[in-house]
């Protein structure tokens, strides 16, 4: 049959099995919003305030589902607000397909009115994009980026459609979903080496990253720990794929990991890596990062291994597969002597969570914040987040109690990603969603909550409220003599009337007995509901490694 | 430069629009540090090669490697055999002077190069060979101080025998 460019561009995501979109009219797409409004019982589309909160919401999309997360914007500034988030994207290797509109090809290269050369700006940011000349070329360049999307190491593509091939027409024929590219089966002599180092350990630990936690391997990581002595670890990226209440699972190491995480690590003689890119925050200095062990590292992408820690058994492949192998080989041991090591970690850290807790002398600690929050999340909760300490605390304190619950911005770190992403995830779902943010992140990307009542999306958003910024403050106090330039906001920002402005519930809490109110009163409630959560404004995140410090640096205390 | 450090990389790449741009935005962005770079046609219409020559140690090379083939448009990357066959060739301006004419002139015939304009006041000189032999014509210019302007075209390079990199 013959289409436009436009309507092919429909047809081609219906045909990859999209379901929902997320994006924002403009000149330049006006034929792709027209071909989407005849399918519209096809594809459900959401529009976001800005183009950002779009891109945001597919990428929490993804992240909750595994699938590719679409979004569309027009030319020029619509697809510059979609940078941000490609970027974030990329950085965590979630899988998502942008669509931009452009001027028509007559106009290209003539600094047209909202002409920007968006293939150019994402170049660095994508794991590839498309300029489409032909319409001819744009049903299998379609194809083509949700397949590269989603294959191998995921990430962002960006498809730029200049608005004469979307009124083009030309034959389409509906193919079958994208395969992915298949990935390499690691070989039996690898597997056996690091069978052979496993079985050769003393005190090993299983350290699980974002390549990892989106698999569905939690039972099988914690069945391999209880099997042969191990501890597991994680990345901020891998929180979320074991179960919180796995008693041999430590908990997120590194710059503000767990105190018994980082220290296990350090202690231990041998890493499993499973799906990690030993990123600065996790390891501090590589050059006295895990110095006592021998490394295995599990993962898809090739130029991750020896990149950034040289390692002694690099497998490149399926990680689930691999893991599988390695773990049929793994010989059952106690390794009592490394449990009485950990465990002595382990009561370390709770005296020192203990100690700051009974130091604090503010009416609601942040601990308190997720003790309720633990206690009152339904099952399946999914957590979102922004950057900050507020998500320091999200990933030292939350009980995830399954894959996929966890959405923060862990490479990129951008403030301003969770309410958008809330968004995603919530819509992907239809399960409980609670978005914890700051006032300085929310500040960011707070018009998305008019999205959420058009759409009365139940995302519940616990602000941790310090009125300033506080994890750069808490750099300023330790590492810049407390000379806190422009970190305390002083804005007058009445919240709950914020809130309200929009057409949602506000309320205002300050106590641990009130935010347990509020926060049973938001499940119940059928649609957004902001808790503006009152907290100190010195509370700090610890531990803490000086940033390219080591875990000998550690700072426990205040 | 440490010579022992340098080496030839031979990148297959799909003949496309902006694909140039994609190789070297990655070196930009991952912070390599290319000597010579050179693109252009093959035997195959498809595929576009480009020869980039650069020094650095194993890690930078393995680096370099890997960065290369995750790009979507790069079909194989190979790093050439040391004793591979080097070739670049030079544009080099020169002045004419009575003082120097015959010295360059006999430089010209002992190196195999050609001049091809020949001016009241100026020489222009094409040269090929590998990159030592370029350095070392230069390196003579100088000495009797004489350059006015010079191009290099940068390294291509094949391997000996009849292996294709394509089918290797």
């Amino acid at each position: 049959m013959k289409l436009t460019g436009a309507e092919i561009v429909i047809q081609t995501l219906i045909e990859q099995g999209v379901t929902d979109v997320f994006g924002y009219p403009g000149g330049q797409v006006l034929n792709i919003y027209d071909a989407l409004y005849k399918e519209s019982d096809k594809i459900n589309h959401i529009l976001t305030a800005h183009e950002q909160g779009a891109s945001h919401a597919a990428d929490g999309y993804s992240r909750v589902t595994g699938k590719v997360g679409v979004c569309i914007a027009t030319s020029g500034p619509g697809a510059t607000n979609l940078v941000t988030g490609i970027a974030t994207a990329m950085l965590d290797s979630i899988p998502m397909v942008a669509i931009t509109g452009n001027v028509p090809s007559s106009l290209i290269g003539k600094d047209s009115f909202q002409e920007i050369d968006i293939t150019g700006i994402t170049l660095p940011i994508t794991k590839h994009n498309y300029f489409v000349h032909r319409v001819e070329d744009l049903a299998d360049s379609i194809r083509e980026a949700f397949r590269i999307a989603k294959s191998g190491r995921p990430g962002p593509v960006l498809i730029d459609i200049p608005k004469d091939v979307q009124v083009a027409a030309c034959e389409f024929e509906p193919k079958p979903i994208a395969e992915k590219f298949p990935l390499p089966v690691a070989s039996q002599n690898k597997i056996d080496e690091a069978i052979g180092l496993i079985n050769a350990s003393e005190r090993p630990y299983i350290y699980i990253g974002g390549g990892a936690a989106g698999l569905g391997m939690g039972k099988q990581i914690e069945a391999l720990a209880a099997r042969i002595g191990a501890y597991i670890g994680c990345t901020f990226m891998g929180l979320s794929a074991v179960n919180e209440d796995c008693d041999r699972f430590l908990g997120m190491q590194g710059m503000h990991g767990h105190y018994a995480s980082s220290m296990a690590q350090k202690e231990a003689d041998l890493i499993l890596a499973v799906g990690v890119r030993f990123s600065d925050r996790a390891t501090g200095d590589t050059k006295k990062f895990a110095v006592n062990s021998k490394i295995i590292q599990l993962d898809p992408d090739f130029s991750e291994i020896n990149k950034n820690i040289n390692v002694d058994v690099g497998i490149i492949g399926d990680v689930a597969d691999s893991f599988a192998r390695i773990a049929e080989g793994a010989e059952a041991r106690d390794r009592a002597p490394w449990r009485e090591t950990v465990e002595a970690l382990r009561a370390d850290e709770q005296r020192f969570t203990a100690e700051a807790e009974q130091a604090s002398q503010a009416p609601l600690t942040p601990k308190q914040v997720f003790d309720v929050l633990n206690e009152e999340k339904p099952p399946r909760t999914v957590i979102a987040t922004d950057v900050g300490q507020h998500q320091m605390w999200t990933a030292q304190y939350v009980k995830f109690d399954g894959p996929r619950r966890f959405v923060s911005s862990g490479g990129l770190g951008t403030m301003g990603f969770g309410l958008g992403a809330a968004i995603g995830a919530q819509v992907a779902t239809g399960d409980c969603t609670v978005l914890i943010t700051g006032d300085g992140s929310f500040g960011m990307n707070l018009n998305e909550l008019a999205t959420t009542v058009s759409y009365n999306l139940p995302v519940i958003i616990v602000l941790m409220n310090n009125g300033v910024l506080g994890m750069v403050r808490q750099w300023q106090t330790l590492f810049f003599g407390k000379r806190y330039s422009n970190t305390v906001l002083g804005r007058q920002t009445d919240f709950v009337k914020l809130a309200e402005a929009f057409g949602a519930t506000g309320y205002r809490v300050s106590t641990p007995e009130e935010f347990r109110e509020a926060f049973r009163k938001a499940k119940e409630a059928n649609g957004p509901v902001l808790i503006d959560t009152l907290i100190d404004k010195d509370a700090f995140v610890l531990p803490m490694l000086p940033p390219g410090g080591s875990i000998d640096d550690i700072i426990v205390r205040k | 430069m440490d010579k022992k450090n340098q080496f030839v990389i031979a990148v297959y790449v799909d003949n496309q629009f902006g694909v140039l741009t994609r190789v070297t935005s990655m070196f930009t962005r991952r912070g390599f540090n290319i000597d010579a770079l050179t693109v252009g046609e093959t035997e195959s219409p498809a595929y576009s090669r480009i020869t980039i020559s650069l020094s650095g140690d194993g890690y930078a090379r393995e680096q370099l490697i890997n960065q290369l083939r995750k790009l979507y448009n790069v079909k194989k990357v190979e790093v050439l055999e040391e004793d591979c066959i080097q070739r670049e060739l030079m544009l080099i301006k020169v002045k004419n002077t009575a003082e120097y004419r015959a010295e360059v002139l006999s430089a010209v015939d002992v190196y195999r190069a050609k001049v091809i304009d020949y001016t009241v006041d100026g020489m222009c000189i094409e040269i090929t060979g590998d990159p030592s032999k370029i350095d070392a014509f230069i390196k003579l210019m100088n000495f009797y101080g004489i350059i006015i302007e010079m191009c290099r075209t940068g390294i291509v390079a094949l391997e000996r025998g009849s292996n294709t990199l394509l089918n290797k």
